[in-house]
């Protein structure tokens, strides 16, 4: 009887799907961010998952597994180019660099993220009626 | 005459274990519904069910026990009762099985987070179901323990 171990994995699944949400969070906010280099500029960060084996009394469960953060990659697509001489961050040339964010992929992300949390709180939900329910055994 | 559990509970304990393993697989798919190269996992009830079926009819002795759970109790003397009701298959990790999805995606991962909900939800309402026929066996076992 291990209903516990469902707490850590859905656990697991809403740290994952917070991470990814900050990051979405970062992008957005900086969609509009300027630089006067290509280097300089911000770049898209995306979280990576991956599955983790859950340890449990020091042995690993099979049927157990949860989920984690293991990287966050930054998008290396070229960064928004335009031509304003006049604005304070542009380099010799008159260009500023604007950041490589796709506004229409980050709301897709925080969408799907925020769903993906919304489904690991009902499984908590269902797990913690189904451990009340055991609780009561034998009593009625 | 001794009083066995494992007769007297019948499967409903060894079921109640299933759907709380079942969910631990199932919630283990919908944490990763969204990891790259993530196959979707499940256990087959019936499997399970025979499984049990085949244990509870040949009476395996303590000792071919996969695992071991603290001292085991055997008989070295003439007069010692042989422990009846204790003989249950602690059954290690259930065999879990890959399914293929309706509509693949191509990172590779084979969860579909809507059937997985769907089959979440059906075992909890198993697990209850479990749970309810355990209870009124454990009623009942305590009804005909006073005599009322």
């Amino acid at each position: 009887m291990n209903l516990s171990r469902i707490f850590d994995i859905a656990g697991s699944g809403m740290t994952a799907q917070s991470v990814r949400m900050n990051t979405v969070a970062s992008n957005l906010a900086n969609a509009q961010t300027s630089a006067s280099s290509e280097a300089e500029a911000y770049k898209a960060k995306q979280a990576v998952f991956q599955t983790v084996q859950h340890e449990a009394d020091g042995q690993y469960s099979e049927s157990a597994k949860g989920v984690e953060v293991v990287d966050i990659v930054e998008s290396n697509a070229p960064a928004d180019k335009r031509y304003e001489p006049d604005h304070p961050d542009a380099d010799g040339e008159g260009y500023v660099y604007y950041s490589n964010v796709n506004v229409v992929e980050e709301m897709a992300n925080m969408i799907a993220a925020s769903k993906a949390f919304n489904a690991e709180v009902e499984v908590m939900n269902t797990t913690k009626s189904m451990l009340q329910r055991v609780l009561t055994l034998g009593q009625g | 005459m001794a009083i066995s559990f494992d007769k007297a509970l019948g499967i409903h304990e060894a079921a109640l274990r299933v759907r709380t393993q079942r969910a631990e697989v199932l919630a283990s798919n919908l944490a990763n519904v969204e990891t790259p190269g993530y196959q979707a996992r499940d256990i087959d009830f019936r499997d399970m069910l025979q499984q049990h079926q085949k244990d509870s009819a040949s009476t395996i002795p303590m000792q071919n026990h996969s695992r071991n759970y603290g001292a085991e109790p055997s008989v070295t003397h003439q007069n010692h009762i042989p422990l009846q009701g204790f003989s249950r298959e602690y059954s290690t990790e259930p065999e879990l099985k890959y399914y293929q999805p309706n509509q693949a995606s191509l990172d590779g991962n084979t969860v579909e987070a809507h059937e997985e909900h769907a089959k979440f939800m059906q075992n909890a309402m198993d697990f209850q179901a479990s749970f309810t026929l355990l209870n009124k066996k454990f009623t009942g076992l305590s009804k005909a323990l006073k005599g009322e």
